[in-house]
């Protein structure tokens, strides 16, 4: 097989393109060789690594670039660059693994007909992507937010439903009993009475002495 | 209409909350993580500057990580990819760590202090050949130090700031091996030597900064090499020829090549044995083992070799170490048994040692398998020496003025297989004061938590509520729990050594390196298979102690002889040993167990025999009335067959072996190789435990589950698809699924799916089958879930029949009859790829099923069943609402609340492990890979008990104050009854 230069640069950044053209140089460097392999380069990009919510903080150096499911597994840089080498022609799938973020998988066409030509798209959304740069779809939190300490949520939990309702009867029901009729009261005590329904104060030990 | 309505209204409620997430503050509290980084294979020390003194070390699983010398632990790690092996490291400029891997062809710079990769250069070469890396400290080109790299038949010279190739230059042709790079101190060459054609010495020297090849001379020893070239100096070298008798020392003095062979009956008297050079880099002499000593052999300045020791029993030699001016010394470690002697020597006086230590060392850890050394400067400006030492058993251990300051159980990184145990129960007499003590600082402790949660802590004491949660007692106590969560994980390592580790707190309760596990002349390459539960002493028995079976066998081969080793799960001593002639290709607990309560076990050998343990006259006779009935199924991925066996009736009586018996094939499914190939195959698990056949559907019908252990999930591909995502079209690509049963060998479902491939990742529980496979149209991957029903058992919904007994519910299913099954399936996408799969299990069953799924990113993610329900429709009914059924998504979601891992990683993730609790509502989870995690879950809840964060003392306030208002109100009453009585 002839010498061929076939190597792909799909690592254009908008954001930071200065940098880039001082970048470009050595990948084509690396790319050039005499084998049948393809580079695909790309960019990880995470808005601020700072992680609110989760015990550990997330670093570059913790983010895991893998190729179809673990064939191949790269690291980033400091600038946030990854490449895998050697890359056959074909479909293939990039995952990032950053704890705290959650990246859909991208598809990779990699063509062996026009070299230099790069196709790639978000699985999860079908987004086609012009430049290989990774955005996290979302931050991820592991845990649940405790909610802070509120009279509610007090007086929602089963005892305080308890205390709630003993305190309606300690204090809406007498009340109650005032603002009805004194006639109809003493009624219904009679009727009580006769029936034989005790009392609260009947029902405790020690009201039968008061009696 | 209300009831349903509130119904409604509470499966809602309910079903916002799928997965039982964490509180930040809850982590540890049942879960508890593990960091570990394999056998070491090589370490640099990084000690010369002030600040952190660290070793950067590689290891056998793929992990890069750099360790604090005063305590052992990880300052950063990383595991790379599997099959992207380390071959070298070395640390560059004092702040680099460069690492060579995946065969010489990639090469990684990390920030010493914090492990962020700096650069990667990707090496392309030829063809495969040795790895090597040099980083010389002087050489500079352009201020810039460099780093040479030869790999793949190529040198390469490269930048250590950017990792930029300079030069190469090609070394391939004629197939020489280069063993070596040299660069002599000061001078502005290096060079390079090997062997070609297994005679041939060939050196090249080469200008470092132009990369021009200055000279090329070879030179052919009649007598031929063996074995590798060992260098003695950075102009000599010395081989041993092919016969393994003659050493050859070898002179390269600015490219002129001189032999001197010498005879090793010559040097060294009393010789037994074939010599092997040792590959420890000695400065200006060579270490040959012949037997079990080792002669240290001193190559002159004019080349000529001179004996200068023999030493017994030497079992690790470390590389020199230069320390001061002109100076090196190298440690070697002889054992003495229980005793290891640790001894410095310097090559320039060898009647005097710089050191002479001996340690006391655990037995369990086995022989030295490596040493490395580093020097550090006493106050007393002397030279002191420390030592890390490789155990057999995978342990990395720092020795340090003759005391072990601190060591890793790094074992743990290469799990092969994990069985549990119950612990003791607790014996009575407990003491009162005890018990009081504990519930003053039991309701102290709930105090503290009320406090927490009314908001009144301060910073103290939160951190005190969290040491208390933490630290509890309670969780790590050595007895059998109520809940059934303090287990004993008892788990096989690769190095042969068992380790028991207490669920509460992960600690390691005793640890055994298998004897049979280890190298022998009779056992070349032990490897442990396997782990069972050999007995487990029921409640009348419960003075014994449960043992485990631990099965292995001699060779990478299939017909190598096995290794059966029986060990008390509490004492972790072996109990008894065997070494069957038989090798072992499959092992089947059966479900019977004799009158000492040891479970019956076949172990069926690479000839189809069955060999029955253990070896007792009972075993025989229970096993002799269940012969008809003990089947079993082989899956040959090779030949692409799944065969049925069963055991026949007639052993052999005439070998004079009877607890061998004689299997038939009962029938083979033969996939067709040009169209399918096997590549997954899943089971049910064997101690699966299933509530109840029946499944009630929201309009009041019902449908049976078809529940047969005897089922096994098969999916093949077409051959094309059996390589990487990508390489195939997805025209050309099927994934096929069957369900066959293991008994008949019927196959009851088949299923294609057009444009898709492997891997596939499938889980068996119940009725259902869920595997994960990718999608090739879609590009994405994809999980099917598969439920069969039992369709004969469908007409016994009439009432009336039920009444009167014309039911079949009764009746025993049997694989032989031929069942009409229906099967339900729905597919859906999942973002991610997936390591392994597993599904909970409860001690009934009746607890709602999680699938726990490893990812990619080494987390696990516990995904409800209900999310996999073939039910699910796009617009539910009200009524299908009621019953839970999810409205269909193309998509599996992920919540992030539902890693179980939540903020952690299982590195190199393999296997995720259920056990049940006693407690219905949990299941216990142990994830392994280079780390471990266990943690318990409860897929609906904690239903069954109180939560952990249940505030006691909120209750006990509720109730004092509940009786004070009663006490209140019956004096207000009695009141205002007498004022009553006064009117």
């Amino acid at each position: 097989m002839a010498v061929m230069h076939k190597s792909m640069t799909i690592l254009l950044s908008l954001i930071s393109l200065l940098s880039l053209c001082s970048l470009l140089p050595s990948s084509l460097a690396i790319a050039s060789g005499s084998s049948d392999g393809y580079t695909i380069n790309g960019r990880v990009k995470i808005p601020g690594f700072s992680l609110k919510g989760s015990g550990l903080a997330t670093k570059a150096s913790n983010v895991k670039v893998l190729l179809n499911g673990g064939q191949s597994v790269t690291f980033l840089r400091p600038d946030g660059y990854f490449s895998f080498h050697n890359v056959p022609a074909g479909t293939h799938l990039i995952e990032v693994s950053a704890i705290g973020y959650f990246f859909s998988p991208v598809r990779v066409d990699v063509s062996a007909r026009n070299p230099g030509k790069v196709q790639a798209a978000l699985t999860e959304n079908r987004r086609s992507l012009i430049e290989l740069v990774l955005e996290p779809l979302g931050d991820e939190q592991y845990y649940e937010i405790r909610e802070p300490f509120s009279v509610m949520s007090l007086v929602k939990s089963p005892m305080g439903l308890m205390v709630g309702f003993m305190v309606v009867v300690m204090f809406l029901m007498p009340k109650l009993v005032e603002n009805m009729d004194p006639e109809e009261i003493r009624k219904a005590q009679e009727e009580m009475r006769s029936q034989g329904v005790p009392s609260l104060s009947s029902l405790l030990p020690g009201a039968q002495r008061s009696n | 209409m209300a009831i349903r309505a509130f119904l409604l209204l509470l499966i809602l409620f309910s079903s916002s909350y799928y997965a039982v997430a964490l509180y930040e503050d809850q982590v540890g509290l049942m879960d508890w993580h593990q960091q570990y980084i394999g056998k070491v294979k090589n370490a640099v020390f990084q000690t010369q500057k002030a600040g952190r003194k660290r070793v950067v070390v590689s290891t056998e699983e793929n992990v890069i990580a750099s360790l604090d010398l005063r305590h052992g632990e990880i300052f950063w790690r990383h595991v790379l990819g599997d099959n992207d092996t380390i071959d070298a490291i070395d640390i560059s400029m004092g702040k680099y760590v460069i690492t060579l891997s995946s065969g010489g062809s990639i090469l990684r710079a990390w920030n010493l202090p914090d492990g962020q990769m700096v650069w990667e250069s990707f090496l392309r070469g030829l063809k495969p050949s040795r790895s090597l890396l040099l980083t010389p400290t002087n050489l500079k080109a352009d201020k810039d130090n460099v780093i040479l790299v030869y790999g793949n038949g190529y040198l390469h010279y490269l930048s250590s700031i950017d990792g930029d190739i300079l030069w190469k230059m090609d070394l391939s042709h004629k197939g020489v091996d280069i063993q070596h790079l040299i660069h002599p101190e000061g001078s502005e060459t290096i060079y390079a030597i090997g062997v070609s054609d297994l005679s041939q010495f060939e050196a090249y020297i080469i200008n470092a900064r132009s990369g021009e090849l200055l000279k090329h001379s070879s030179m052919s020893f009649p007598g031929g090499f063996s074995g590798d070239i060992s260098l003695v100096a950075s102009d000599k070298a010395v081989v041993l020829d092919s016969s393994g008798s003659i050493l050859v020392s070898i002179s390269f003095i600015e490219g002129e090549i001189k032999f001197q062979p010498v005879n090793i009956a010559n040097l060294v008297q009393h010789i037994s044995g074939s010599a092997v050079l040792l590959p420890s880099k000695l400065a200006g002499m060579v270490a040959v083992k012949i037997g079990k000593s080792l002669s240290f052999i001193k190559v002159t300045n004019e080349g000529r070799l001179e004996a200068v020791d023999t030493i017994p029993h030497v079992e690790a030699v470390s590389d020199s170490l230069p320390f001061s001016e002109g100076q090196s010394g190298f440690g070697l470690i002889q054992h003495d048994g229980t005793k290891i002697h640790l001894t410095l020597k310097t090559g320039n006086d060898w009647k005097s040692h710089l050191l002479k230590e001996s340690f006391k060392i655990d037995q369990h850890r086995g022989l030295v398998h490596k040493v490395f050394i580093n020097n550090y400067i006493r106050t007393d400006r002397t030279y002191g020496f420390r030592a890390l030492i490789v155990m057999e058993d995978h342990s990395l251990l720092l020795m340090q003025q003759s005391e072990i300051v601190w060591n890793r159980e790094d074992g743990l990184a290469s799990i092969i297989d994990v069985t549990t145990s119950e612990l003791p129960v607790e014996k009575d007499g407990v003491s009162v004061a005890k018990v009081e003590h504990s519930l003053f600082e039991w309701l102290k402790g709930h105090l503290l938590k009320l406090k927490g949660t009314l908001m009144l802590a301060t910073p103290d004491d939160i951190a005190v509520i969290q040491r208390l949660r933490l630290q509890s007692a309670e969780k790590s106590k050595m007895t059998r729990d109520h809940n059934g969560f303090r287990k004993l994980l008892i788990v096989l390592t690769r190095a042969g050594k068992l380790f028991a580790i207490h669920t509460g707190d992960g600690r390691i309760v005793w640890s055994l390196l298998l004897n049979a596990f280890r190298k022998s002349v009779t056992c070349e390459n032990p490897r442990g298979l396997k782990i069972h539960q050999w007995q487990v002493p029921h409640h009348h028995a419960l003075d014994d102690n449960p043992s485990v079976l631990v099965v292995g066998t001699c060779g990478l081969n299939s017909d190598a002889s096995g290794i059966l080793s029986f060990v008390d799960a509490y004492k972790g001593v072996e109990l008894n040993y065997i070494a069957p002639h038989h090798s072992i290709s499959q092992v089947i607990p059966l479900p019977f167990t004799d009158s000492i309560e040891q479970r019956l076990h076949l172990l069926i050998d690479a000839e189809g025999y069955g060999h029955l343990y253990p070896k007792n006259p009972e075993a025989i006779s229970i096993f002799q009335e269940e012969l008809g009935n003990i089947y079993w199924y082989s899956v040959e991925v090779n030949s692409n067959v799944l065969r049925g066996h069963v055991v026949k009736k007639n052993c052999v009586p005439e070998i004079g072996d009877d607890y061998r018996f004689e299997s038939s094939d009962l029938w083979s499914v033969v996939f067709p190789s040009d169209s399918e190939k096997i590549i997954a195959t899943s089971t049910r698990k064997l101690s699966e435990v299933v509530h109840t056949q029946a499944k009630v559907t929201s309009d009041q019908d019902v449908s049976y589950k078809y529940i047969s252990k005897n089922l096994l999930f098969v999916a093949t591909v077409t051959p094309k698809s059996t390589g990487e995502i990508g390489s195939v079209i997805p025209e050309d690509s099927w994934l096929f699924v069957y369900l066959v049963d293991t008994i008949t060998g019927r196959v009851l479902h088949r299923m294609s799916h057009h444009g898709s491939q492997g891997p596939v990742h499938a889980v068996f529980s119940e009725n259902w089958v869920v595997y994960h496979y990718f999608n090739l149209r879609a590009h994405r991957y994809e999980m099917s879930v598969i439920e069969i029903y039992d369709q004969s058992r469908a007409d016994n919904k009439d009432v009336l029949k039920l009444v009167l007994g014309k039911h079949n519910l009764t009746a025993a299913l049997s694989s032989y009859s031929r069942p009409e099954v229906i099967t339900k399936s729905q597919s859906y996408f999942f973002p991610h790829s997936v390591k392994t799969m597993a599904v909970t299990a409860t001690a009934k069953g009746i607890t709602s099923r999680q699938l726990l799924i490893g990812t990619i990113g080494d987390q696990v993610l516990a995904l409800d069943k209900r999310y996999l329900d073939p039910r699910r429709t796009v617009n539910p009914t009200q009524a299908e609402k009621e019953e839970g059924i999810i409205p269909l998504t193309d998509t599996l979601p992920i919540m992030p609340q539902a890693y179980v891992t939540h903020a952690l990683k299982v590195e190199g993730l393999r296997n995720i492990i259920t056990v049940p609790a006693k407690l219905e509502s949990t299941t216990l989870v142990f994830a392994h890979g280079v780390d471990l995690f266990f943690t318990r879950l409860a897929p609906s809840r904690t239903y069954d008990s109180l939560t952990e964060d249940f505030s006691y003392a909120l209750l006990l306030i509720t109730i004092v104050a509940l009786v004070i208002a009663i006490f209140v109100t019956w004096i207000w009453s009695e009141r205002k009854e007498l004022e009553e009585k006064w009117r």
